[in-house]
């Protein structure tokens, strides 16, 4: 357990990482994690639990992230700040640590307005900044915010998001910086369908002497139907679509979309991947879970050769519900 | 009260007065206090400037200098180390689409500030609650703003 993560470990090795995103139930039901988590798996290093992303309630990422591990995957626990305050995220990552999670993703948090009860109370006591110096503090000084000394401090691999196609685009490099200053070991990003902007920003942070410092999967998906990318672009925070992806799309009968939408994808993962500094892809494929493993498999990065999904022997097996 | 945003597309000028201002109060931070009459009267001071001016949200840790003169407080998600993803297209809002994003226009301005426009690089602390609705103007002399939790400095 006192290992760097598996994450960790491809990352380090030099290995091209691939994480997907799983998408949590609106369940009390363990098998709802345990059905998605699968199809999932064997594709990929390491599982992203979601939380209440897009500000729309579903199962907690730490009950997922605790699900997870249980059964032997590799999450990433999301932690955003729109929900909690300092206290309750510092309790809640030594409780994800003691039940075996190491890869956390510090992130802000959609705004509520996004979400599905926008009347509720928008916290952002900290941001993902702050939040990820929090994270290294208890990781590297054994210490909460408050100075007070852990008796075990966790052992995390620390991530942030990034979103280099919302603008200020000549200060998403600055920012990622910061990031890595405050602890971010890697960076998801924010769904890339624009690679001219992904190769600026690669560009960018790497005059300011980042490739190296941090490890930078890109966010990938496939697009359902042009119907359905005008609806992401208008209504997801942060999603950018450039017009000639909706048109390429239009341009495919309708029964015919969803196709091309997994095609462009496979495109956008093997551009990426010539990207300079870009070490992985993070799939992000909403309600399409399906797709992932032909996408991933299409994009020509398979075998994953660290096996998720197999049973921890360190664990009991009673509790896969 | 009137609308006085237009000086703040002259960073520059806001800056050097920053710097007049910080550099005047600092000898009498051991003299000044929290709570009293005088903190009265820093208060109102700060309401009748900072007010109209930056739209001032009286956190009490005035960080102005390090956000392009452009303030933190007035982001919905009140970010103090720089944009969340969110931004549209447009370089509006996330959360209200009817404004612009606070940190698009706090970057433009810190490339013109010589004195501070490099302070947007730098990492800051999560701010105090406490010292919200109190004067920044102290807080900066008694240095109780630049206090950080006690785990931030190792």
């Amino acid at each position: 357990m006192t290992g760097p993560s598996r994450l960790e470990r491809v990352l380090r090795s030099g290995r091209f990482a691939v994480t997907a995103e799983l998408n949590p139930p609106d369940s009390a039901d363990a098998q709802a994690v345990y059905d998605r988590a699968l199809v999932l798996a064997t594709v990929c290093d390491a599982i992203n639990a979601t939380d209440a992303s897009g500000a729309n309630v579903h199962m907690s990422s730490i009950g997922v992230c605790a699900l997870l591990t249980r059964a032997g995957y590799e999450p990433v626990l999301q932690v955003s700040c729109r929900d909690r305050n300092r206290i309750a995220i510092q309790g809640d990552l030594l409780g994800a640590a003691a039940m075996g999670v190491r890869n956390v993703l510090c992130l802000t948090g959609d705004g509520v307005q996004a979400g599905d009860q926008p009347e509720a109370k928008p916290v952002f006591d900290l941001d993902s900044t702050t939040l990820l110096r929090t994270a290294r503090m208890l990781r590297d000084q054994g210490q909460f915010l408050s100075g007070r000394t852990l008796e075990k401090p966790p052992r995390f691999f620390l991530g942030a998001a990034a979103n280099p196609f919302a603008p200020p685009y000549d200060f998403r490099a600055v920012q990622l910086a910061k990031k890595v200053a405050a602890g971010a070991q890697f960076i998801q990003t924010q769904f890339c369908f624009d690679v001219p902007r992904l190769r600026e920003f690669m560009a960018q942070a790497g005059d300011l002497g980042l490739h190296g410092k941090v490890c930078v999967l890109v966010g990938v998906g496939p697009l359902r139907s042009a119907k359905a990318a005008e609806w992401m672009r208008t209504h997801v925070p942060g999603v950018h679509i450039p017009d000639e992806v909706i048109r390429r799309l239009s341009g495919v009968p309708t029964d015919r979309q969803r196709q091309e939408g997994r095609s462009l994808c496979v495109e956008i993962i093997q551009q990426v991947c010539e990207v300079p500094g870009v070490c992985g892809v993070h799939v992000m494929a909403y309600r399409q879970e399906e797709l992932v493993a032909e996408i991933i498999e299409s994009a020509g990065l398979l075998p994953r050769s660290t096996q998720a999904g197999m049973f921890n022997p360190d664990e009991p097996e009673e509790n896969a519900s | 009260m009137r609308d006085m945003s237009w000086i703040q597309n002259h960073p520059r000028l806001l800056e050097v007065a920053y710097a007049g201002t910080h550099a005047m109060l600092r000898p009498f931070g051991r003299w000044l206090r929290r709570g009293g009459a005088v903190e009265r009267v820093f208060i109102a001071g700060e309401k009748l400037t900072k007010g109209p001016i930056f739209d001032c949200r009286m956190c009490g840790q005035c960080i102005l200098h390090t956000t392009g003169m452009t303030c933190p407080m007035t982001c919905p998600k009140t970010m103090r180390n720089g944009p969340c993803g969110g931004v549209r297209q447009d370089g509006r809002c996330e959360v209200d689409p009817e404004m612009p994003c606070v940190w698009l226009m706090g970057w433009e301005r810190s490339q013109r500030m010589p004195t501070f426009g490099n302070e947007i690089r730098r990492v800051q602390p999560p701010i105090d609650h406490r010292l919200e609705g109190s004067s920044a103007w102290i807080n900066d002399a008694t240095g109780d703003a630049a206090r950080v939790p006690a785990g931030w400095g190792g």
